[in-house]
């Protein structure tokens, strides 16, 4: 439904309280995955495959299970075989039971007295393998000739005469582009690759589980949706949903990388069989060789454009990775490609592609960033080559209300001329470069989710509120969602406690991901204080001896509607609270929904860059982002979105890589060689909000936290290519590829 | 009748047509009477499928209603991180 | 492996463990001692979600065998706020929303006090360059270093 845009004046949204979990987080009482412990707790450790690509042949743990202080042992036949789909893959990626499909792919869990035992038992499991072919590059891996990393899994959708390994076919677009290309006075073609790269949550993934032998479980994880983990690890271990009890630690971080369930269901057969708890932990290297990186892709862009600047057509051909299992993120990819722009004619094309590397996870605006920076690449060059003002060319070519956009629906008001108008306006547009500095541009684009939300809110007595919710918090969303109870109660924000609530406690939530928690937590959290307000003009109404439609809801309390509903002094919440057992027992709001109306998202980056040209070292001299949220509730944790997710895309663009060997293993699995952005690295990252209120939301509010990854790839890399005057094509763009690059003349 | 736009993949399915014509009055209606008028749709629908109505995205919301001017994207099932 | 007896100060507060010779301080402070607040993010010496000082030095305490904590000084993360308030840094991060998640942010703190004990009015570069050990996932370190420097204004000024 669409909310009434009335210009509504707030009282407490857009305030910067303080987050309700702050003082636990300063002083380190914080409980985060790895923090809780258990009475008689085991320790667990996994044994994962030294092969890119084997066969297991035999599994013999006889050894370890004798050794000391060993309790038990699981192998993927403790784990209930799934028939198929996505429950099948999970099973498989958790434990393989046939074949090892990466590097680092889990093969069997000890649990025991100590770690140290654990660890020792891994050694003494003999596990035989037989050594398969295996294919780690994208384009390699769609060659007829490719080593198959799984056969029979291609859907309808892939023509005849690809190799196994392509599992995923789609396309979108509409118009003639042929027509399109040849009204062109310029076309620039261009092939770009992108590595895969890690989502580098500093929390290792952890969990500590506990499961009886009569069916119950307890679980407590670092997860970015507990309901999620006990949906999937109650089919992976035969659990009534109900018997498993997931609780969501305080979070260290997820990015889309805590969206999956790798250690949790082990933990668990672990505890079933030695009848104790068991705590399981991640080294970082697992992390890095069995949780999920993004997708690694290989892209073809062709763009036509005018004289002056018009875009006349577009083409994309998108190849994406996301390792040893099926996806579909290259949808997303072709889909928001050219969402940026007016496009009389546009077609993209996108290939799923499976290789031996682990199985992707989402990170933030999956299948986005790379596609975006490619076409962002192209438009660069072109407004190069035809000498415009890339600001000017974007804004000549932008998505507008009544665009048909490139994945198909009209745009509504979407944002993107302003937040264009506002980079072009800023100084840090017109402020000088020096030699060997370039500034780059980039638009971005995300889609934003609702989804499945459920929301409960409990009038206290003594006229203070508990919200629970059912979204872990990764960056300060609960003083978001206490922000707008407090807005719409017309109360003060310190009476507001926001929780997060176990799956037994609440109804089901989505995982916090799709940039959707502000939006739909806090749309079911305005309903539930709506239906609260409801309840509590109710009871006035009963106190006043009038009817319930003759009160209504002002600045926290209850008032006669108007002259003739007779003249009450107001009843505040605390004191309709405090006789509530009085008037008809405890009051309580809640609200379910399966939320649309999320709102794309657009946001454009500047950035200017510093090559060395002696080492092709790339020093980022400034970064602004410009983005529009819709409604920013709490100012502070909406410019940490938009400054962490540049972050994480400045390390994208210019560090942050896979590298595999010849044998197909992971080469770069510690922070050491796999080198995410330090301070030093990065200058401040300014930020500008933009507030252009999104109809789907009470307040306005439109998704924030994915959208930043997607425009620093291109900004990047457009900055460094006009420093050098060489187009780069290729990310990261590390100091031997730009070098190499200069020196190429 | 509802006019439904297709992505380019579906449109195999439907004579290579962009756009389709279906009885429908909701979401779920929709989804029915395209399966069952281009039954080569069947395995992407039943795996999910998400629907634009008038620019607004929307998954698993069988009764959404649908009216006969409405713009209709069909679109892959979505997903964030 | 035998056990070793450590009798150290950790916080102010005289502490006794044993620990196997390969032990590090950081698992002794987390699974011997209860000390969780100090985070494992690495256990290689790269992220700094383990920093800790140990006799006033800054290190990872993942690097660090507890025992060579012998009759040392330990100071964590628990032992930053007095009984009654927060540290002026602790305080400051949370008024300049420079965390997140929260995970690097004991590490963080311990971190940026051990500057501003040695050098109260760093530069911004000093700032980064010093704070380039510990990782930050989520912030991108503007309100990281902003916060910092906010906590030393006011440090400066007491
Ligand atoms: S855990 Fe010690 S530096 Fe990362
Ligand atoms: S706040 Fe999450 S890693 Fe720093």
């Amino acid at each position: 439904m669409n909310y009434v845009s009335k210009i509504r004046k707030f009282k407490q949204v857009g305030t910067r309280p303080a987050r309700p979990d702050g003082d636990d987080k300063v002083t380190g009482r914080a409980l985060y995955g790895a923090d809780t412990v258990a009475p008689g707790m085991l320790m667990a450790a996994v044994l994962r495959s030294p092969h890119a690509h084997a066969q297991i042949v035999s599994i013999d743990f006889s050894a370890a299970l004798a050794h000391d202080g060993v309790k038990a042992v699981v192998t993927g036949a403790d784990l209930v075989a799934q028939d198929e789909g996505s429950l099948r893959d999970i099973q498989e990626n958790c434990l393989a039971t046939t074949r090892v499909l990466y590097d680092g792919h889990a093969v069997a869990a000890v649990a025991a007295l100590t770690l140290k035992a654990a660890q020792e038992a891994l050694k003494l499991i003999k596990v035989e393998y037989s050594a398969l072919p295996h294919v780690i590059e994208v384009d390699d891996a769609m060659r007829a000739d490719a080593p198959i990393v799984q056969s029979g899994r291609a859907l309808e959708n892939v023509p005849e005469g690809f190799s196994q390994n392509v599992t995923y076919h789609c396309q979108f677009g509409h118009g003639d582009t042929d027509a399109g290309f040849a009204l062109a006075d310029e076309i620039v073609t261009r092939s770009f690759k992108t590595a895969a790269t890690h989502q580098g949550y500093i929390e290792p993934h952890a969990c500590l589980a506990q499961m009886t032998t009569d069916g119950k479980a307890e679980l407590w994880c670092c997860t970015q949706g507990q309901y999620n983990v006990r949906d999937i690890c109650s089919a992976l271990l035969g659990l009534e949903g109900s018997q498993l009890r997931v609780t969501a630690s305080e979070i260290g971080g997820g990015f889309g990388g805590k969206t999956n369930v790798f250690i949790e269901p082990l933990a668990l057969a672990l505890s079933h069989k030695s009848g104790r708890p068991v705590k399981l932990v991640m080294s970082r290297s697992e992390v890095f060789r069995a949780t999920g990186p993004t997708v690694s892709s290989s892209i073809d862009v062709k763009i036509g454009m005018t004289r002056d600047g018009r875009i006349t057509a577009g083409r994309a051909e998108l190849r994406y990775s996301g390792g040893a299992f099926p996806n579909e993120t290259v949808s997303m990819g072709a889909q928001s490609a050219f969402a940026a722009y007016d496009m009389a004619a546009v077609e993209t094309l996108g290939w799923n592609v499976l290789t031996n590397r682990p199985k992707e996870a989402a990170y933030r605006a999956p299948g986005a960033p790379m596609a975006i920076y490619a076409v962002e690449s192209v438009v660069d060059e072109l407004s190069q080559i035809l000498n415009l003002d890339p600001i000017d060319v974007r804004l000549k070519n932008a998505a507008r209300k009544g665009s048909k956009s490139s994945y198909g629906p009209t745009f509504d008001d979407v944002g993107l001329i302003e937040t264009l108008e506002a980079a072009k306006a800023h100084p840090h547009y017109q402020a000088p470069l020096g030699p060997n500095q370039g500034r780059g541009l980039s638009a971005g684009f995300w889609f934003n989710f609702g989804g499945n939300t459920c929301v409960s809110l409990n009038v206290n007595t003594d006229g203070t509120i508990s919200v629970i919710e059912g979204n872990p918090d990764i960056g300060g969303s609960r003083a978001s969602i206490s922000l707008m109870a407090a807005e719409e109660l017309g109360v003060p924000y310190e009476k507001i406690r926001t929780i997060i609530a176990d799956t037994a406690s609440l109804g089901h939530n989505d995982i916090t991901d799709g940039s959707r928690v502000t939006f739909s937590v806090g749309l079911a959290t305005i309903k539930a204080a709506q239906d609260a307000i409801q309840k509590m003009c109710g009871r006035a109404a009963q106190i006043w001896g009038i009817d319930a439609d003759a009160v209504t809801w002002e600045d926290g309390a209850a008032v006669p509607a108007g002259e003739n509903a007779g003249k009450f002094p107001p009843l505040s919440l605390a004191e309709i609270a405090a006789v509530s057992f009085e008037t008809g027992g405890p009051i309580a709001g809640h609200f379910e929904v399966n939320a649309d109306g999320a709102g794309v998202s657009f946001g454009v980056h500047l950035c200017d860059a510093e090559v060395d040209p002696e080492t092709g070292a790339t020093k980022i001299l400034r970064y602004t982002v410009f983005q529009d949220a819709g409604r920013a509730v709490h100012p502070s944790y909406v410019e940490g979105q938009m400054q962490g997710g540049a972050a994480q895309g400045i390390g994208w663009a210019l560090n942050e890589e896979y590298i595999y060997g010849k044998d197909g293993r992971l080469q770069n699995s510690g922070f050491l060689d796999y080198r995410i952005p330090v301070a030093s690295d990065l200058p401040r990252i300014d930020t500008v909000i933009l507030e252009i209120p999104n109809p789907g939301h009470p307040y306005g509010v439109r998704g924030v936290g994915e959208t930043p990854i997607v425009p620093p790839l291109g900004a990047v890399s457009n900055a460094v290519s006009r420093a050098i005057g060489k187009r780069l094509t290729q990310l990261p763009m590390s100091p031997p590829r730009i070098l190499q690059a200069i020196l190429k003349g | 009748m509802v006019a439904v736009t297709l992505w380019g993949t579906m449109r195999q399915y439907a004579n290579d047509q962009e756009k389709v014509e279906v009885q429908a009055a909701t979401f779920k209606e929709l989804c029915d009477a395209l399966i069952r008028d281009y039954p080569g749709m069947q395995p992407q629908i039943e795996r999910g499928v998400s629907l634009a109505i008038d620019g607004r995205i929307y998954k698993e919301a069988w009764f959404t209603p649908i009216s006969a001017d409405s713009e209709v994207v069909l679109m892959p099932f979505m997903q964030g991180g | 492996m035998k056990n070793t007896h450590i009798a150290t100060k950790v916080n102010g507060d005289g502490v006794e463990f044993t620990c196997e010779p390969d032990e590090t301080l950081l698992e002794v402070l987390r699974n011997r001692l209860g000390l969780t607040g100090t985070k494992e993010g690495c256990g290689t010496g790269d992220c700094g979600a383990c920093s800790v000082l140990v006799n006033g030095r800054l290190v990872c305490s993942c690097l660090v065998l507890a025992v060579e904590t012998q009759g040392a000084e330990v100071s964590t993360i628990e032992g930053m706020a007095s009984g009654d308030g927060l540290h002026i840094l602790q305080q400051t991060f949370i008024d300049h929303a420079a965390l997140q998640c929260g995970i690097c942010t004991p590490g963080i703190l311990i971190a940026a006090k051990a500057l501003l004990d040695k050098n109260p009015s760093p530069t911004d570069s000093e700032l980064r360059f010093w704070l380039a050990g510990n990782l930050c996932r989520c912030t991108g370190y503007d309100k990281i270093i902003s916060a910092v420097q906010a906590a030393a204004a006011k440090m400066r000024a007491a």
